[in-house]
């Protein structure tokens, strides 16, 4: 029988954040992983560090977490690169939208302004003509996230963390857990297993919500920002069953990351070519190079999704020893260090820096 | 013999007009043909369009494979890009 102060199962991002925070504080960790580290979610995302200001509660951890973002920026393992967020508006409507983001970014300690119609075309020329304008966030960054769960989960292990690499949790138990090789950790558990969560944790409602991406050839120079519809967040925090947003990354290398696509229910990750067909011609449309450009990988990723969008962060209400970091979507690379910090702080008795109520899970319990 | 008249890397170049872009590239001292994400150089290898290691930019167009591309009269060819 092992003994640690918290065992975390999961090494994802979120996962990898946990046990670095964790290990910081002194405490002696165990972390459980079944695949490779930062091989589900974080693997398949595009690693965007974004604010998105529509729900307070997910700004503040967004921004929270961005500071924190900065301590990688150096780090050869981040692939950090500060391409900024440039958010494109079809029309007069939504560039009537813009004063009212830039406010709240700005309000949560973004930089954020509007930019009109002929800045939008100087700054990416490869934009479709007939745009109305745009909003820029010059500060925000793209990350290589399964690179930084490696490089947490190394720096978590320099620090006497175990990694239980190829194991899951079989079973959980009252301050411990069973693994699936029949070994028992004994220890406060904390589950960041995203879209996993359910099998142990079935009261905390979570479902898959899948998306595709595509990967062109190096194309350096087309694309200098990480592009975005101003609409997207209809996409991404609407309910639809299943809806496309126009969401382009200029990787460092010059390749250009494409998405983007979200459908609930759909538990098989193969590549629907009617769903990446949808996703790219509505990139097109704001973007018509795209089309000329060779893609040359496409795959899916399951976004571990919560009712309301919000992240799990917290203790499991009726489970002592049991927490939670589960649940962040399609914002967990952003959010990732920040809901490991406010966990952290949490587990210890600390206050947190932003106020933990709106991810408490207790919240779908009551 | 026909032959064609191309500009590589802004050089000009007189070839058969049956060579194929890659053929007409190794008959000039060009660098290489591209270079990998780590800088490093490549150059046609299979000759029969499967190890896309010979991209060059043709006519504007990046990434076109110059083994499986016939020379035209007046194409420009950039290697290295």
């Amino acid at each position: 029988m092992s003994r640690y102060d918290l065992i975390v199962a999961g090494a994802g991002i979120v996962g990898a954040s946990c046990a670095n925070e964790a290990s910081i504080a002194g405490l002696r960790v165990a972390i459980v992983e079944p695949g490779p580290v930062g091989g589900g979610a974080t693997a398949c995302s595009m690693g965007h560090l974004v604010a998105m200001d529509d729900d307070p509660a997910e700004l503040a951890l967004a921004r929270y977490s961005l500071r924190r973002w900065e301590a990688f920026a150096h780090l050869a393992e981040a692939e950090f690169s500060r391409c900024g967020t440039l958010w494109v508006a079809r029309n007069d409507g939504e560039v009537a939208g813009i004063a009212a983001r830039v406010a709240r970014l700005n309000a949560a300690g973004g930089e954020a302004h509007a930019v009109d119609a002929r800045t939008l075309y100087e700054l990416e020329p490869a934009l479709a003509a007939g745009l109305a304008g745009g909003m820029l966030v010059p500060a925000e960054a793209v990350v290589y996230p399964p690179r930084v769960a490696q490089h947490l989960v190394r720096c978590a292990q320099q620090r006497g963390a175990r990694l239980h690499a190829g194991r899951s949790v079989r079973r959980l138990g009252r301050a411990s857990v069973t693994l699936d090789d029949g070994s028992l950790l004994t220890g406060p558990v904390l589950l960041a297993t995203g879209c996993a969560l359910p099998r142990l944790l079935p009261q905390l409602p979570l479902r898959p919500r899948k998306g595709h991406l595509l990967i062109t050839e190096r194309y350096p120079g087309l694309l200098r920002h990480q592009v975005l519809e101003l609409g997207y967040a209809d996409s991404a925090h609407g309910d639809a069953a299943s809806s496309v947003a126009f969401n382009v990354q200029p990787r460092p290398t010059g390749q250009l990351l494409v998405g983007s696509s979200r459908e609930f229910d759909v538990e098989d990750p193969a590549v629907s070519p009617a769903m990446l067909q949808r996703m790219l011609r509505h990139a097109f449309r704001f973007m018509p190079a795209l089309r000329q450009l060779q893609g040359l990988r496409a795959w899916t990723g399951l976004r571990p999704a919560t009712p309301d969008g919000r992240p799990y962060l917290g203790a499991v209400p009726g489970h002592p020893d049991l927490w939670v970091a589960a649940g962040h979507e399609g914002l967990g690379v952003t959010t990732a260090l920040g809901s490991a910090r406010l966990l952290i702080d949490l587990l210890l008795g600390h206050a947190p820096a932003i106020d933990p109520a709106p991810y408490s899970p207790a919240r779908v319990l009551a | 013999m026909n032959t064609v008249n191309l500009s590589i890397n802004g050089h000009a170049v007189t070839v058969p007009a049956t060579a194929s872009v890659a053929a007409a590239i190794a008959t000039t001292p060009a660098a290489c043909f591209r270079r990998s994400v780590n800088g490093q150089p490549r150059a046609a290898l299979c000759g029969m369009g499967v190890c896309f290691e010979c991209r060059v930019r043709i006519d504007g167009n990046p990434h076109v494979r110059a083994c499986m591309t016939p020379v035209g009269e007046g194409m420009q060819v950039h290697t290295d890009d």
